[in-house]
Order: structure tokens, then sequence, then C-alpha cells
């Protein structure tokens, strides 16, 4: 591991077990909302999966049924039947923050003249296929924005959980070992210049004696 | 307020249009990448994508995977599901916990 690039004296020590502190308790943080944020990841992800399966096979349903209605009416009749729509939908976005994840809430209105009366066509000229395929649309729009809103928070939290994974892993294996080390090589160094200082400090006695006394302290 | 579009070759999405979204039919695939800027750029915040629409323009989809909006969601069109929205699914997984830790139960 590399050594950080300072200067071996007291203050910089002082700084770096400072720093170290800091880490530690920041890698701690980080590591619990990692966890926390996979957890709830594995809710969202599980629910995203079952909602995915069923509007999947609520909307070949839907499909199915429209290829029938195509075959009874022309490709223009269609088209006129529902050109015009009568209901409207409108999105209400909200956010909701999960472990500082802002994740998108959506809500649905529907406008429409009248509850149940969603077919913006008259029953003239078209069939009843067509009736069976907006009714059964109409029922998979809930579970459409559900898994919009599922696929979208399980797309940001999964961003979010790798910038975490990355910082958690950044902390615990190159941070905290590299100020670890410098501390350790700050330490031995202040110790090496104290015993350098001792011996210097006892020779130097010893000189002093031998120069008064001119006896010599074996 | 905030618009729903969905975009895809005519026959799968034009029922969409009934129940109140706002459908962008499909041409040639050179005008796809344009197309979705341009719903992008019009304020959709919720865009319907069938999936073999979506097959031919992956790069300009996952661009807006990380931001908040718009939310780009494929859906299977008529010709059945290829399995492409699911994946998505099992890439964030993988993203999120380093391995596919959930397809092992189907």
């Amino acid at each position: 591991m590399a050594r950080l690039n300072v200067n071996p004296t007291r203050m910089v020590l002082t700084n770096l077990k400072k720093r170290l502190k800091t880490a530690r308790r920041g890698h701690k943080l980080l590591k619990d909302k990692r966890d926390e944020l996979m957890k709830k990841f594995l809710e969202v992800v599980r629910e995203n999966r079952k909602e995915r399966e069923i509007v999947e096979k609520m909307l070949m349903d839907v499909h199915s049924r429209f290829v029938m209605a195509r075959a009874l009416m022309s490709d223009a009749h269609l088209e006129e039947a529902l050109i015009y729509p009568k209901q409207k939908v409108t999105l209400k976005a909200s956010s909701r923050n999960v472990m500082s994840v802002e994740v998108p809430v959506f809500e649905f209105s529907t406008e429409g003249q009248s509850e149940g009366d969603i077919f913006p066509y008259g029953f003239a000229n078209t069939s009843g296929e067509l009736d069976g395929a907006i009714v059964a649309l109409s029922e998979v729009l809930p579970h459409l924005l559900r898994l919009a809103e599922l696929e979208k928070t399980a797309q940001l939290m999964a961003d979010e959980i790798e910038k975490t994974r990355r910082r958690v892993n950044a902390l615990e294996y190159v941070m905290i070992p590299n100020m670890e080390e410098t501390i350790k090589y700050i330490v031995m160094k202040l110790d090496e210049n104290e015993r350098g200082n001792l011996t210097r400090l006892m020779k130097v006695k010893d000189m002093m004696l031998e120069q008064a006394h001119s006896y010599k302290n074996k | 307020m905030h618009k729903i579009a969905a975009m895809g070759d005519k026959d799968s999405i034009l029922g969409f249009k009934a129940i109140g979204f706002d459908i962008f039919p499909t041409g040639p695939i050179e005008e796809l990448p344009g197309l979705l800027t341009k719903i992008v750029e019009d304020g959709y915040s919720l865009i319907y994508i069938t999936e073999d629409t979506a097959v031919h323009i992956s790069e300009e989809i996952s661009r807006y995977r990380s931001s908040y909006f718009p939310a780009i969601i494929l859906i299977p069109g008529t010709k059945g599901s290829l399995g492409i929205g699911m994946k998505a699914v099992k890439e964030s997984v993988e993203k999120a916990v380093g391995a596919d830790i959930l397809s092992q139960n189907d």
C-alpha cells in the first residue's frame, strides 16, 4: 500500500488521526446505507419482476384482441374510431425519498365524460372485438403506471447502490489502509528521532563529565 | 402536468390512443433516435416503447436510464415479448448486486 506523501511531524500526525477517525465513521455509515439500500432494492426488484410479468401477459391479451378487431374492420375505420380519444390521462409525478435516493411516484387520474364510457366512437361502425380490446387496455393502465414507477425506482436505486458500493470499497481498501500506514510511518519516524535525540544527549553528557572531572564513565 | 407517450409500430400502439396516451408511430429505423429525442424534448415524462422498436435504439434509451425523467418503459409489441424488458430488470440487479441473484427462481 502506498503511503501518503506527508512530512513526518506531530501536527500532520494529529491531522491524519482525525481524518482516519472521520473516514472510519464515514465508512461505517456508507456501509449501513449500502446494506439498507440493497434490502429495499431487492424488494422493489421482486415486485418489478412480478408487475412486468403481469403487464406483459395483459398486453399480449390486448394485442390479440386488437388483431381480431383489425381483422374485422378496415384499417381506415379502426383509425377513425380511435383518432379522437375521449379519455384523457393526466399524470402527476411526485417523488419519494428512499435512503436519499429520489424516486418517482406516479399518480394518474383519468378525465372522461363519464365513468365506464371510455369508447371514443359510436358503436355503429365498429366491431365488438374493439370494445373488448379497449376495455382490456384500460385495465392494464394502472399496472403500466405502477410498472413505470417500479422500473424507474429500480434503475435509480441500482445506480445509487453502485456508487455507494464504490465509495465503501474505496474507503475500506484504499483510503483507510493508506492512512493507517502513514500514521504508522510517522509514529516510527518520530520514535526514531526521539531515540536519536536521547542517544545524542547521553553522549554529550559523557563528554561533559569527562571534561569536568577527567573521569571516564565506562 | 406530465404527459405519457407510446412509441412503436402503429399496430401495437394504436390502442393506447384510446386510453389517453399520445402515440408516436415509428417510421424507418434511421429516424428512430431522432423521434425519441423529439419525444423527450417535447416534455413527455413517461414513454412506453415497444420491444421490437427498442432493439434498434437501445443506446439512446440507456442514456436516459440514470436520469430522473423521462422514465422509458419497454412493453411487448404485437409480435410478443422478446424478453428485453425483463433483461433490463436483470441488468439493474446485476449492476446493484454484482450478480443476477433473482433469476434462478424462474
